[in-house]
Order: structure tokens, then sequence, then C-alpha cells
């Protein structure tokens, strides 16, 4: 794995391109330049939607009025998402002359705390301090006793491309985005011919970050070849895996990157139009990038003779309305032309034949975000990172039972258990174990602890059964019901599937049937069996990718915890404690300290407890909402 | 569930939706921007309307109808004052959304997708609103509440219930 050096060079934001094949090539990480000539202190706020959900709003409006109240003045700038989900909400602070000190957690009660010693005692706040990023080309005295940023765990193995922005620059802000080496990429672009950039492309083993992994060079040269002059160039913001999240990070915190890797497509192809196709669930990233595109037009980076080159392209949002299938190219064009959005039989692929008629190229967000900086750097500077097969970075949105959840980009490669247990800190809980990782969304699989030495690529997943798709990764513990996954997985693609085919339409809702009937502890035997024809079947026969994959949760399970499911039909048991109808909660007395957490959280009064008694639970009052559970630190309920 | 659907479609004015569908007349595939469009101004998507945008349009009903049921947030019928939004993606079920969504759906003695007889609470699963960082993850209109529990998400609730219910409850 590549290991992070800080930059050397006197642009702190040029990353130094190699110039032979094996230079080791290095990621600087991006600081924003302290602007000339400004005095008064800076402070950035996560305003994401995930800052945005933890308080940043009101936090913001705090610290307005305690810079009145103090009578200071500061620049108060809205960021996207660093990434730690789990040290939400997060505050910036700066003065001139000494580092950026990042903040975790900042609330009410430490928000008063924290200013005055930042902005009046001149010192940082140590005990809610997070790190310190201190940018080796300006000469900042760093603060004492404040860890680097950069070289916390969280951060230590990561390699931020796609990223590199997000939560550090004003999202608002195109000058930010240019003091950062913003549009150097286009800059270069336009100086050279579609071949070079398409050989660019191709020595950078980018493949398509929507999850099928097609490579992206030979994606733009099939539509740069078609015949016709009016192209399309279109980008799927359509995330809508649910546990998938990195795009929106890259909309919200960074929209520049995305419109310039799109411009410089469209100049490869050729094409005339643009359109980001955006779920209308992420209402905040569609008014920044409206924001964005204007900005861009401002400054001649969109719009007409782009650069003095000549070339001409604009850019539209189209707001979806919610349909999974949508992320589904061919629906996605159908969508964009406000019809029902159902994938059709290819060819003719969109590279031909794509929207009205037109060819039509249809990249991720993620692969976007990714071009500006290989053609600014070079493709081998970009294959430098990753594995054989799957060069460069990917970003995974970890979630579930992890200490701190997060959105992190690695080096493809990265092995499952650096993510969970450097990156995420380990499980949760823990006396309660590792059970599986489910990678791609309900279209992907669980992979269970033997995979942990696994090196993450697209090949690597498919050959477990997972799909790499958009890069969720949901990690379960023993409390995880792996059947009870597969049927929430199930229940989702069959309210999701769009109805057009057969074998997708009702292939899902059997298996779903079935599923559903395992939990319920009406399962047979036969029944994984017949799960395992219907899987095949849907799997050959379903005509978009949404059908192809959608059997794979089950196939997972059937591979990897066999065992379990078999617990449910032939036991009625279940391990987790997870489906409703196959519990019935006891207090182990043993395990059982009497020190009465689990009695608060029961909504039924069912768990009796007395002080210093073994707690008691009531089987005909018990709604077995595990409240209890959860709540005992000594796993003493089961 | 929507006791007084048929009162509010007698007054519905529909002039201002017909206004929005003669001005997308001759945009590229205005079917769905109208039906955003109108429901941004009404809250919903007033079936009366859709003959009518058909007309306007030069679209087959069948067209419009096909494009409106297709996608799960175009609603025909109108919704409560507060729209309580479970998310049940992922990252939000492994942290025992699911319950909170039973809870609510207890309390409020509705089903999912329903809206309670007077028109103040609609409870609605959402599949994934991207803070996964943040699960269990609930909205109340655009107010998150974020790391969510079952009782937690009563306790809003009746307290939007207690306030409303005030006498002094201001009509918006």
């Amino acid at each position: 794995m590549a290991e992070e050096t800080k930059s050397s060079g006197a642009a702190v934001l040029d990353a130094p391109a190699p110039e032979s094949e094996g230079t080791p090539s290095v990621m600087p990480k991006r600081y924003v330049p302290w602007p000339e000539g400004a005095d008064k202190p800076r402070i950035w706020i996560g305003m994401g939607t995930c800052g945005t959900a933890a308080g940043a709003e009101a936090l913001k409006e705090e610290i307005e009025a305690w810079l009145q109240e103090h009578e200071l003045e500061a620049d108060i700038s809205p960021v996207g998402c660093v990434g730690m989900c789990h040290n939400e909400p997060l505050v910036d602070i700066q003065v001139k002359g000494r580092p950026r000190v990042s903040y975790k957690k900042v609330s009410s009660k430490n928000l008063a705390q924290i200013l005055k010693e930042h902005l009046v005692d001149g010192a940082a706040s140590k005990r809610a301090a997070f790190g310190q990023l201190v940018n080796p080309d300006e000469s900042q005295e760093p603060y004492e006793g404040i860890p680097n940023f950069h070289e916390e765990p969280f951060f230590k193995d990561q390699v931020k491309i796609v990223m590199q922005r997000c939560g550090v620059i004003d999202y608002r802000s195109i000058d930010d985005y240019i003091a950062t080496g913003g549009y150097q990429g286009l800059k270069k672009a336009v100086t050279l011919t579609s071949d070079q950039i398409i050989d660019e492309v191709k020595k950078s083993g980018l493949r398509g970050r929507g999850g099928a992994g097609f490579p992206t060079w030979m994606k733009w040269k099939f539509a740069r070849d078609a015949e016709g002059d009016d192209k399309y160039i279109v980008c799927n913001a359509d995330e809508g895996d649910p546990g998938a999240f990195m795009d929106r990070a890259v909309l919200e915190g960074d929209p520049h990157s995305l419109l310039e890797g799109m411009i410089i497509g469209g100049l490869t192809i050729g094409a005339r139009h643009g359109y980001i196709y955006c779920r209308a669930e992420y209402p905040l990233a569609i008014k920044i990038l409206n924001n964005a595109i204007a900005q861009a037009q401002e400054k001649g980076f969109l719009g007409e003779n782009i650069l003095g080159s000549g070339y001409s392209l604009d850019i539209s949002i189209k707001e979806g309305a919610g349909a999974y299938v949508c992320g589904e190219e061919m629906a996605l064009l159908n969508s964009i032309m406000g019809e029902r959005g159902m994938p059709m039989i290819k060819p003719p692929f969109p590279a031909t034949r794509g929207v009205w008629g037109k060819p039509t190229n249809i990249n991720n967000v993620e692969t976007f975000a990714n071009i500006a900086e290989i053609v600014k750097n070079g493709g081998d500077w970009y294959a430098y990172w990753g594995s054989e097969t799957t060069k460069g970075t990917k970003t995974f949105a970890l979630t579930g039972k992890v200490k701190r959840p997060g959105l992190v980009e690695v080096p493809a490669g990265t092995t499952i258990r650096s993510l969970v247990e450097e990156i995420g800190g380990g499980m949760v809980l823990k006396k309660v174990g590792f059970k599986a990782a489910q990678f791609g969304g309900p279209s992907g699989g669980c992979l269970p602890a033997e995979f942990m030495e696994t090196g993450i690529d697209y090949e690597s997943l498919n050959a477990g059964g997972a799909i790499m798709g958009s890069g969720g990764v949901v990690v379960m513990d023993e409390y995880n019901c792996m059947v009870d996954t597969a049927r929430f997985f199930m229940e989702f693609t069959v309210d999701e599937s769009c109805g057009k085919c057969t074998p997708c339409r009702d292939g899902t809702a059997l298996m779903l049937q079935i599923l559903e009937r395992i939990t319920h502890g009406e399962g047979q035997l036969e029944d994984m069996e017949k799960l395992d024809q219907i899987s095949g079947f849907t799997k050959a026969n379903s005509l978009c990718g949404l059908g192809q994959v959608a059997p794979n949760p089950v196939l997972t399970t059937l591979r990897y915890f066999r065992d379990e499911m078999e617990e449910h039909i032939v036991e009625k048991k279940c391990r987790a404690h997870s489906c409703d109808e196959l519990i019935e909660y006891v207090v182990v007395e043993d395990s059982c300290t009497t020190c009465g957490l689990c009695k608060p959280p029961c909504p039924t009064d069912a768990l009796e407890w007395e002080k210093k008694q073994v707690a008691f639970i009531n089987h005909e009052t018990c709604i077995r909402c595990k409240a209890c559970v959860m709540a005992c630190p000594f796993m003493a309920i089961k | 569930m929507t006791a007084n659907t048929q009162e509010q479609e007698q007054e519905l004015d529909l002039t201002r939706a017909c206004e929005i569908a003669e001005e997308e007349v001759g945009s590229q595939g205005p079917v769905i921007r109208v039906l955003q469009r109108v429901q941004a101004e009404y809250g919903y998507i007033p079936p009366d309307f859709l003959p009518e945008m058909a007309e306007i349009l030069e679209v087959p009903l069948a067209r419009i109808f096909g494009a409106l049921t297709f996608y799960s947030q175009f609603y025909t019928e109108p919704r409560g004052k507060y729209v309580v939004k479970v998310c049940v993606g992922t990252a939000c079920h492994v942290q025992g959304s699911k319950n909170i969504l039973d809870r609510l759906k207890e309390t409020l003695e509705v089903d999912a997708g329903e809206t309670t007889p007077d028109m103040m609470f609609t409870l609605e699963p959402v599949a994934c609103i991207g803070s996964c960082g943040l699960a269990p993850l609930c909205l109340i209109n655009t107010e998150t509440a974020a790391h969510m529990t079952p009782a937690g998400m009563v306790e809003k609730v009746n307290a939007i219930q207690e306030r409303e219910s005030a006498p002094v409850a201001e009509e918006s």
C-alpha cells in the first residue's frame, strides 16, 4: 500500500507525476491555502447532509452568536463530508500562521470552550481536537499535543483521490477548487487530442465505479467513434443502493471535480449536451450542483467555446423521482426522457443510441471524479495504486457494526481486515464478533470471516459471490441474522423490480416468499434447493443488471451460512435472535450483574427487575423488540 | 384513510397545475417534470389533473399514469402535515430500524405509507437517505433525528401531537 508522505513540492497542490514507470507516486494532502492579506480566523463547519443531520445548522448559529458576543469576526464556510460520520458534527478552526485544527463531536456543551481556547487563548482545545492539518507549504506553527490529522488511524491508510477535497474546501467556492489544483486537468485536456486522452485513461486502468467495472476508456472510445454530431454525456448520480453514500459526498463536497471530469469526457467524445441524473432524495446535492454549474459557466469552463478551445458543452440536472432501477443505464435514459424508468434490451447500446436516440456516454459520479487527476498527472500515476486487475482507489461507505463508520477511500486491493479493523476501528460491541461484510448493496453478497484477508477488487469480490457495486460495505455481527438479511434485500428488490421481465419480477417475489416462510419458522428443507434453482434461473434470464444480480444475497447465504438457514428450518431457531417468531428471550443468570440497565428500555414492562435481583422476562407481554438485549452490556440476555 | 379527501377535491383549484403544464409544452420529455412541479406546488398530484395534463401536453393519459405510478416519490393523495420518514436502508436495518417503524405504526395506528385520519401524520419507510453513519435515522418533514430509538421517536411524535392539540394551535 502506498505509504502517505507529506507533499514536498513548492506548489502544494500539484501531485508529482512519476517520470517513469515504477516511480513511487504520492498523493499529496489537500490544504486550503491561507488567503493573501486575510487576518480573520477561518471556521469550517461540516454541513453535508450527514453533518446537518447531526446538528451542524444549529451549531453554526451558536458560533455566530458567540462571535458576536465576544466582538470577534471570522470567515465561516460550510464544507462537505470528510468521511468521519462517527465524529459528526465537525468544526475546523484556523487562525493566521497556525495549522487548521479539526474538532470532533462538537456540541453546544463544548462549543464555547473550544472557541474561547482557540480564538481567545491562542491554544487548541486538546480535549475536543481530532487533529491538526499542518500545511507544509506555509510556515505554520503547529500546536503542541494535537495529533496530526492524517496520521490518525482512520485516515492513515487512506489514499484520497476522489475525496481529496471533500470536507476540506468550501463547497460553494469555485475559487477554493481552483486554488487546490482544480480545472488543471481540463486545461491540459484542451491541448490534447481525443486519442491522447483516451490513451491516458486506458493507461490508468480506470473502470466504471458504478459497480460493473467496465473499462472507462473503452466506453469513451465507443461513444467517440459513434456516428452523429449530436452526442450526449450523462452522469449517473442516482445512488440508490441502501448503505451507499460516496457519490453524495462528492456531489456535496466537491461538485466541481465531477463537472471537470464530465467536461473532459464530453470533450473527448464530442458531446454537446450533458445531463446529471441525480436522485431526488439528495436535495442538498442538487442545490450545490446547480451553483457549481453556474460558476463554471461564468469562469468559462462550461458553455460556449470552453477555454478558447472552440468546444462547447452545456450541462443540466435531471431530478429523479424515486426508482432504484433508474441506476441501470437504459432505465436512467428512459427516465431522463420523462418516461417510466424501464430497462431495454441491449444492443443497441447507449453509445450508439441513447438519450433522444443519440450516441450517449454514461459514467458514474466517482468515475468522473477520477478523470481530472488522471489527465493532469497521467495514467501511469493513477495505475500506481490498486491491485493487478483493479487500478486506483475506491471509495467505500463503511457502515453497520463498526466503531468508526464513515466514508473511506483506499487503494483497490486493500484487505477487508484493514477496512474493518484498522480504519473502521473494529466491532462496536467487543464481545460480539464479526460475522460478515456485505458488499455491493441489495445485489451484493455477504462475505464471512474467512475472507478477512482478501484484497478487495472487482475480481475477488465476484469470486466470492459478492460484487463491488457502488461500494457500500455493511459490517454485521453475531446479532445479525443472515437469513433475515437475505430476506431484507429480497424485499427491497421485489419493491424495486420494474416488473418488465418475468424472471426478475416473479423470481424475486418467489424467493421472498420462501425466505419469509423460513424466517417465520415455517420453512422446509427443500426450500433451500428451491432457492438455489430460482436464483440460477433469475440470474440467467433477467433483462437487466438488477435482476441478474438480485439473487446474490440469497446465493451467498446458501454458500456461507447454510447451517444458519438449516437451523431456522429444522430447529426453528434464530441464533442471532433476530427473527421475531423464532425467539424467546431469557436472562442468563450467571451473566446477569443485576445492574438493571435492561429495564428502562422495555416498552411493555415485560422485563421485571428489582435492585440486586436477576432480571426476568415475562414471555406473555414480551414483544421481542430486543431493546433489553441491546441495552445489556454483559450479553446476559439471550 | 383520508377522510376529507372528498371535501378537498371539491374545492381544489387546478389552474396553477394547468399553467405549469402549459409552460412545459414543447420541452423535451416533459411528463416527469410537470409531475414534479405540480407536486411541489400542491404537495401531491391531484388525479383530476391527469386528463387535463394529457390534453395540454398531447401525451396519452396511459403514459402519464404509467410514469406517475412507476416512481415512488409521486403521491396521488394529500399527505399529513408531518411526514415521518423512517429509514429502512441496510445500515439502519442492521441497527434496528424495523423496531422503530413497528412502534410508530402502533403509536399512530396507521400502516406504512398511510396518513392518520386527522391528516396530521404520514408514516413512510424510505430506503436510505445516505447518512448511514448516523443510523438508525428518521426524518420528521426536513428535521433529522439521528441514532434514533423506538422510544425516542414515539416521544417526538407525542410532543408534536401535544403541541398541535394545544388550544392555541396555529393553522398553517
